[in-house]
């Protein structure tokens, strides 16, 4: 009966002690790693400090892409809209394949004092016709979009498309 | 016509996997020996359905049936054969039918190889496969259903997205479904002994050949995976911490400890709460990988589209296996007492440390992986946890974990001293700290914790391998015979270690990893990683179903070139996609990794070089694990079948002494 007892003492002391440690390291951790996930609405209402990690998601806006190669190294341009904002952004490195025009990215990186969003790493959707959460919001809000009539617009039209006056 | 005959078949399946359950659960209550043979001829007619259904889906993909909403949606009549073939499990719809198919053939293969299992507890094993099987066969016939007509039919499909048009994700699902899946059948066990109140060692003998299968098909599954991502996404990583990899690494997680502590179970007649616990874990975390992913919850970067009236189904469905399971469980665990007594250092102990930090590990990714959603859901905020949450989470986790997997097999059960077992791995001590301390001095301190990590893990299961054989202590001839005298299940273990420890030499390996993204024109090179990358030249070639441009890209070490390579930019015409096919070269402990990946308008090519130490070793880890898992699977002892139920199961533990 000792042993038994002694045993499901020690069972449940290497139980607390790995639970604990997990809690501990899981709330260190999300203390200073969490990386919030903003629309360029949101980044120029919220105005995030310069270096604070972020993830920026939204469209790539169309005809805004373009390289400048300097010393060898290609640096890309664009801007992430959500079809009411947009911010610039700029990134050093190879694109994913499906990096396009019109279509949904979700840029890691912080704000540079320049007002650009220097991206370190760029993600694109595996699907086509992927949208992000809140630029879906955001379309809709602006009265661009009402998915009861079918697939979204073309983002090329974003910004130049007639928006009905809020609130109508 | 033959997607008709598909559509009927799946809705027969349907009918049959409830019958099945019905009646496997039920028949040993009735006592009525028709009922109990019938639970297995269910399970086979139902097992036909869905092969029917499945076969009449790919036949549609095959024959470019564009009238069927599937293949026109994700196949075109430009596609080669084998990705017609896996393009109806590489979309939504079509992978719920394969997903069905894996788990009919699981109940189908108890039904027909269980024929050493207590009749009741084989028809209660069958019904539970049926139930689960029947929810989501009703799912996919009613929400997803991948035989919808369309008229009128387009001229030609839509295309296989070309990144999936590569031979290692044509065999990645059905591999890493077969691992998902195959731990229904631990789990169907773990209900079936809850039902029937007890658990011997025999149930425990039962259950680990069907964890070991599934662990080895997840494992492989996983490393094909990261294995896929890592040449054809072109980043060069081999894992991102995505909700979509985390959904496969936590049942592998608790999977890995389930599959140790059915040993205990086996041999000692201890844990067994806990292990039927890790079983129901194990196989509801398969479930919610599965399935999360597809509800739109967790947002990640490989999901299919979102689906988002099917989200409350698939919830419906998770929340009745889950919390039922679970709710049994707190009925009948307590009724599940523990027959063997251990010392606090035994082999038992070791096995309990190893399941605690696998645990930890898999709460701690869980926590990880949901908050996001949660977050959403609660506060309106939306976050993201990625990479440095988990490398700062998992890390120390594993630490311990390594420190004590290359002990716990030298420990025997019962009761155990360290110090024998120390004596025995000395050497592996050794030489892992003087690794460590060198590539502290070269490197930085956490690549020398990896590496030294890894080579402690794999130096000790050698050196338990050469005690086992007496290595040098005898002839080389008799040291032969005495390993093939081994137990093949020690063997397997061993090796899977083993594995584990490559592994992380693959991992602690990759974060010297250097590379560079720059323009070249014709003739200019660039250096990184002590060699000097050229690039001679950029020219068109020829492709099945896409126009390639073609960089040829010289590698010199000290001005002699040693390699060339040739990545390539593939145009696609169906649907319109451009990818970079990237070339590696590798020589099994380091690769160059070239992407071409634009052509300025300027001139010249936008090129990425990488140079990656010892990423190989994280494939070679990962197969060694499986093969390790394969081998211990076609022991004698397993292999031979359960022994009969009471029958006190012989200990041979360290037989080999």
């Amino acid at each position: 009966m000792r042993t038994s007892k002694k045993r499901r003492l020690y069972l449940l002391l290497g139980c607390g002690l790995a639970l604990s440690a997990a809690t501990g390291l899981s709330l260190m951790a999300f203390s200073s790693t969490l990386t919030y996930f903003l629309g360029p609405r949101e980044v120029l209402a919220k105005n995030p400090a310069p270096g604070m990690d972020f993830r920026l998601g939204g469209i790539v806006q169309v005809g805004t892409v373009n390289t400048v190669i300097t010393n060898n190294t290609p640096t890309t341009h664009f801007r992430v809209t959500d079809g009411r904002a947009s911010i610039p952004v700029t990134f050093t490195g190879v694109l994913p394949d499906l990096f396009r025009e019109g279509q949904g990215v979700v840029a890691i990186g912080a704000m540079s004092p320049d007002g650009s969003f220097a991206a370190s790493e760029v993600l694109a959707k595996h699907g086509s016709t992927y949208m992000p959460k809140d630029v879906e919001q955001s379309l809709k809000e602006a009265g661009k979009w009402d998915p009861k009539f079918g697939p979204p617009p073309d983002a090329s039209t974003w910004n130049t498309m007639n928006v009905k006056a809020s609130g109508s | 016509m033959i997607p008709e005959l598909g559509h009927f078949a799946l809705a027969l399946a349907v009918a049959l996997a409830f019958a099945q359950g019905v009646i496997g659960v039920f028949a040993p209550g009735l006592r009525d020996p028709r009922a109990m043979r019938a639970a297995p001829l269910l399970a086979l007619s139902h097992f036909l359905a869905i092969g029917a259904a499945f076969l009449a889906l790919i036949y549609a993909g095959v024959v470019s049936d564009f009238t069927v909403e599937n293949v026109a949606d994700f196949s075109s009549s430009l596609v080669p054969l084998i990705y017609r073939i896996s393009g109806t499990w590489g979309n939504h719809d079509g992978s719920m039918v394969l997903w069905c198919f894996i788990l009919s053939l699981c109940g189908a293969t108890v039904a027909a190889f269980g024929g050493n299992l207590p009749a009741s507890l084989r028809a209660r094993v069958i019904g539970v496969l049926g139930l689960v099987s029947g929810g989501f066969l009703l799912f996919t016939l009613t929400v997803s259903d991948p035989f919808t007509r369309i008229w009128p039919p387009p001229l030609d499909g839509a295309g296989v997205n070309p990144i999936l048009q590569d031979p290692g994700l044509a065999f990645h699902p059905p591999v890493l479904y077969t691992g998902y899946v195959g731990f229904s059948v631990a789990f169907a066990f773990a209900i079936a002994a809850l039902i029937e109140g007890r658990i011997d060692a025999a149930w425990g003998r039962w259950v680990r050949p069907w964890a070991l299968i599934s662990w080895c098909f997840l494992t492989a599954g996983i490393t094909l995976g990261s294995w896929w991502s890592y040449y054809t996404l072109g980043w060069g990583g081999y894992w991102f911490w995505d909700p979509v990899e985390n959904a496969a690494l936590l049942p592998w997680l608790t999977g890995t400890a389930l599959l140790h502590c059915a040993i205990v179970v086996e041999k000692r007649e201890s844990l067994k709460a806990w292990t039927v616990l890790l079983a129901i874990a194990t196989f509801s975390l398969s479930l919610s990988g599965t399935f999360l992913v597809r509800s739109g919850i967790l947002n990640s970067v490989h999901s299919f589209a979102a689906a988002p009236d099917q989200g409350l189904f698939i919830l419906a469905l998770l929340g009745l296996t889950v919390g039922g399971s679970l709710l049994l469980f707190a009925i009948r665990a307590p009724a599940l007492a523990a027959a063997g007594v251990y010392a606090p250092l035994s082999r038992e102990s070791a096995l309990v440390v190893n399941n605690i930090f696998l645990c930890s590990i898999a709460a701690v990714v869980f926590v990880g992986t949901l908050y996001p959603p949660f977050s959403d859901l609660l506060f309106g905020v939306q976050l993201s946890v990625g990479a440095p949450f988990f490398n700062q989470t998992v890390l120390p986790l594993t630490a311990p974990l390594i420190l004590a997997m290359a002990v716990g097999p030298l420990l025997p059960w019962k009761r155990a001293a360290l110090k024998p077992a120390l004596e025995r791995i000395w050497l592996a001590a050794v030489a892992a700290i003087i690794v460590m301390l060198v590539m502290t001095e070269q490197t930085n301190a956490i690549t020398a914790l990896g590496l030294g990590g890894g080579v402690w893990v794999v130096l000790s299961a050698l050196s338990d391998i050469a005690e086992r054989t007496k290595l040098g202590r005898v002839g080389l001839g008799d040291s032969v015979t005495r390993l093939r005298a081994m137990p093949r299940a020690a063997f397997g273990a061993a090796l899977g270690h083993i594995g584990f420890g490559v592994l992380v030499l693959g991992i602690a390996g990759m974060t010297l990893a250097t590379q560079k993204v720059v323009v070249l024109n014709a003739g200019q090179s660039a250096d990184l990683g002590g060699y000097s990358w050229t690039l001679n030249d950029i020219h068109d070639a020829p492709g099945p179903n896409y126009a390639q441009r073609v960089a040829d890209v010289t590698i010199s070490d000290n001005g002699k070139a040693f390699l060339t390579l040739h990545p390539s930019r593939r145009m696609f015409t169906t649907p319109k996609v451009i990818t970079n096919d990237a070339a590696i070269n590798t020589n099994g402990f380091q690769d160059i990794y070239v992407v071409f990946a634009d052509e300025p308008a300027s001139g010249g090519a936008e090129l990425r070089l990488n140079r990656h130490p010892l990423a190989p070793e994280i494939w070679f880890g990962g197969l060694i694990m499986a093969l390790g898992g394969a081998l211990s699977l076609s022991d004698r002892r397993l292999r031979v079948g359960a022994p009969a139920r009471k029958k006190k199961a012989k200990v041979a533990g360290v037989a080999a002494e």
